[in-house]
């Protein structure tokens, strides 16, 4: 099993006000698999993905990944882990708008110490799963929307990771461009790798092979979908 | 940390420096400021290293100076003690040469204070040193005749009208012709102008800080007294037999002086005898100065510029949280943030430093040009300069940085 959660709760203090973000969510993801998760906002989709992304840490709970228990680390071991073992792709893309498509790529490679030859030869390699690489060196400002999600999921790619995290990755895209990355994201699947994908829309949580529904920090339901064809 | 990641925090300082190049200018002043200030300052000390220092030493190291003060430079009022000393006088002279068996030679020399003029036909100077002198001057200064001859004790003896001159002198007054032989007219505060007659020229001596050491008239010891009769200040100048006798030297002179000057035996000196190591240490006590000024003036000044270049990482860190949240995001931990705004902080001082290694040695060539030191930088004082500047980059960039280290990377990219 890649992912495994054991009664995950996170509740926020704000203030006197406890917030409970997620309340209680178990959770199996197995190595290859691609997983929407759905639901309203502020159910907690957001903090679910930060907690199974490791950049956050449970208030109660435990979380496998990989077999190894990751929810009591430090946070310098948590970087560590992302660097390593995952890749995010955000709604607003998060590009570094400074630097190229190629230095954006190259990023991940960067902090988990991947000697330069081989970071290079990767990152390039990252931006021709996605079609990009005729824009290696233009930066952000210069890409359109749907190609600066391309270069984002090439970032998060770069490193090879286990699970690859998309929080409404179509959200800031218009329908056409957001279907290109979904069928970009099919193809990714079909290639091994395991992807988990935040949505509203259930034209996007289509694309995946089970749904969970996420309502007020539980899973509400969850679907399997059976591909056609 | 890795060759790649002091590149990009390069690159990523650099390109925060010309997207704001007054603020970055500003805020890298005061580094550029301290560092310019040390260049500067040593250069002028190895000026003085190469002029004075090597001028001190061609001195010679065995001339031995009596006067009333200690050489040196006082900081405030002389003591009354101090201002009440008895004069040098040329009978102290006479002693030293008849009392002190490692003495060789004795010079007393005498300046002639105030107003005076030299005139040759139409030619004219006012800026000069009348010295009276005895013939051993040329032994004990190290400075001997190059044409004509020197006076002799013929000369103070009757009193004769002649007199030799330095080199700046000849080439004032007698452009074209031969000096010797020739009368020259002296005047003075106190006495109407003379004629006196030209007997010899000295040997050219290296200027000191600029400062010709071969623009001097020099009289006949008692024919100078006839013209500044009121004995006030005198310098005594001795030289023993052979540089061994040095010290030996040194402590004759002191007793025949206290005997003398009837300083009772539990009392200091009430005179100084001093070497070319006193002169020594005076020029260091005027490096050490300049040091002192260098250190104080560029200290402020790196302070301010650290103050600046912490201001402006600070902000920096502000404008950038959602970075670094990205950063953090996809693996960076916090030493590789911590270094990334260290290297960018310390690419910001040490461009400052640069800019002020320019600036000091732009500052050192003019001043090896408008003024006679010739004021040059040490390689080793511009990277003690460039490091400087970039510690103080790193020392001001570390709060900003534990600040950027320590950013949460959910916090940073929930808020847009
Ligand atoms: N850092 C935080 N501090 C306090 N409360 C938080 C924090 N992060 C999230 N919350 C709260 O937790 C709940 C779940 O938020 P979350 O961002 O996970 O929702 P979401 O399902 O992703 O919503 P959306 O679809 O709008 O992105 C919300 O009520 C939110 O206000
Ligand atoms: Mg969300």
């Amino acid at each position: 099993m890649l992912i495994k959660t054991e009664n995950l709760w996170k509740i926020y203090e704000v203030g006197a006000e406890k917030v409970h973000a997620v309340q209680g969510i178990s959770l199996e993801v197995e190595k290859g698999e691609y997983l929407a998760i759905m639901g309203p906002s502020g159910s907690g989709k957001s903090t679910l993905m930060n907690l199974i992304g490791c950049l956050d840490t449970p208030t109660r709970g435990k979380y496998f990944l990989n077999g190894q228990l990751v929810s009591q680390l430090t946070d310098d071991e948590l970087a560590r882990i992302r660097s390593k073992e995952i890749g995010f792709v955000f709604q607003t893309f998060n590009l570094l708008p400074r630097a190229t498509a190629l230095h954006n790529v190259e990023l991940p490679l960067i902090y988990n110490g991947t000697p330069s030859a081989e970071r290079i030869r990767r990152a390039k390699d990252a931006l021709k799963m996605v079609d990009l690489e005729d824009r290696m060196t233009h930066r952000p400002n210069e890409l359109s929307g749907g190609q600066r999600q391309r270069v984002a999921l090439a970032r998060a790619l770069s490193n090879n990771p286990s699970i690859i995290l998309a929080d409404e990755p179509t959200g800031n895209l218009d329908t056409a461009t957001g279907s290109e990355i979904m069928q970009l994201f099919g193809r990714l699947h079909s290639q091994g790798n395991t992807l988990i994908v935040i949505t509203h829309e259930a034209e996007v949580a289509r694309y995946a092979d089970r749904i969970i529904h996420i309502r007020d920090g539980k899973i509400e339901k969850e679907e399997r979908l059976t591909k056609q064809g | 940390m890795n060759i790649f990641e002091i590149k990009e925090g390069m690159g990523m300082a650099w390109d925060s420096l010309k997207a704001n190049k007054m603020r970055s200018f500003l805020t890298i002043l005061g580094v550029l400021i301290g560092v310019a200030a040390v260049i500067g300052m040593v250069s002028i000390i190895q000026g003085l290293n190469k002029s004075m220092a090597t001028q001190i030493e061609s001195l010679g190291s065995n001339t031995i100076y009596v006067t009333k003060e200690e050489i040196g430079i006082r900081l405030g009022r002389t003591p009354a003690e101090i201002r009440k000393r008895k004069p040098i006088t040329f009978d102290d002279a006479m002693a030293v040469q008849e009392l002190c068996p490692s003495v060789g030679a004795v010079s007393p020399q005498n300046w002639g204070p105030g107003r005076k003029v030299a005139k040759y036909k139409k030619n004219e100077l006012t800026r000069f040193q009348l010295i009276g002198v005895m013939p051993s001057y040329e032994e004990v200064n190290n400075n001997y005749i190059k044409e004509g001859r020197f006076i002799t004790s013929i000369d103070v003896h009757y009193k004769t009208k002649v007199c030799v001159l330095g080199e700046d002198i000849v080439e004032g007054l007698f452009p074209h012709v031969d000096p010797i032989g020739k009368d020259i007219t002296l005047g003075g505060r106190n006495f109407s102008p003379k004629r006196f007659t030209i007997i010899g020229v000295m040997e050219k001596r290296p200027s000191i800080l600029g400062e010709s050491q071969n623009n001097f008239i020099l009289l006949p010891y008692d024919t100078y007294k006839t013209l500044y009769p009121e004995e006030k200040e005198l310098l005594l100048v001795a030289k023993p037999i052979t540089p061994e006798l040095m010290e030996k030297a040194i402590d004759e002179i002191t007793e025949v002086m206290r005997r003398r000057r009837g300083v009772p035996s539990d009392k200091p000196n009430d005179f100084a005898v001093s070497t070319q190591d006193d002169l020594m240490d005076v020029y260091h006590q005027i490096t050490n100065a300049i040091y002192l000024v260098m250190v104080v003036i560029s200290s402020i000044a790196l302070l301010v510029g650290g103050v600046g270049v912490m201001n402006i990482m600070l902000v920096s860190v502000t404008e950038r949280t959602r970075e670094i949240g990205i950063r953090k995001a996809i693996g960076a931990r916090r030493k590789d943030v911590l270094w990334q705004f260290l290297i960018e902080a310390m690419t910001l001082s040490g461009s400052g430093g640069v800019l002020g290694i320019v600036f000091g040695l732009g500052l050192s060539k003019f001043i090896s040009m408008v003024s006679p030191l010739p004021a040059t930088v040490p390689f080793l004082w511009v990277l003690i300069g460039f490091s400087v500047a970039v510690s103080v980059g790193l020392i001001f960039g570390i709060y900003p940085a534990y600040r950027a280290a320590k950013v949460d990377p959910i916090v940073s990219l929930r808020y847009e």
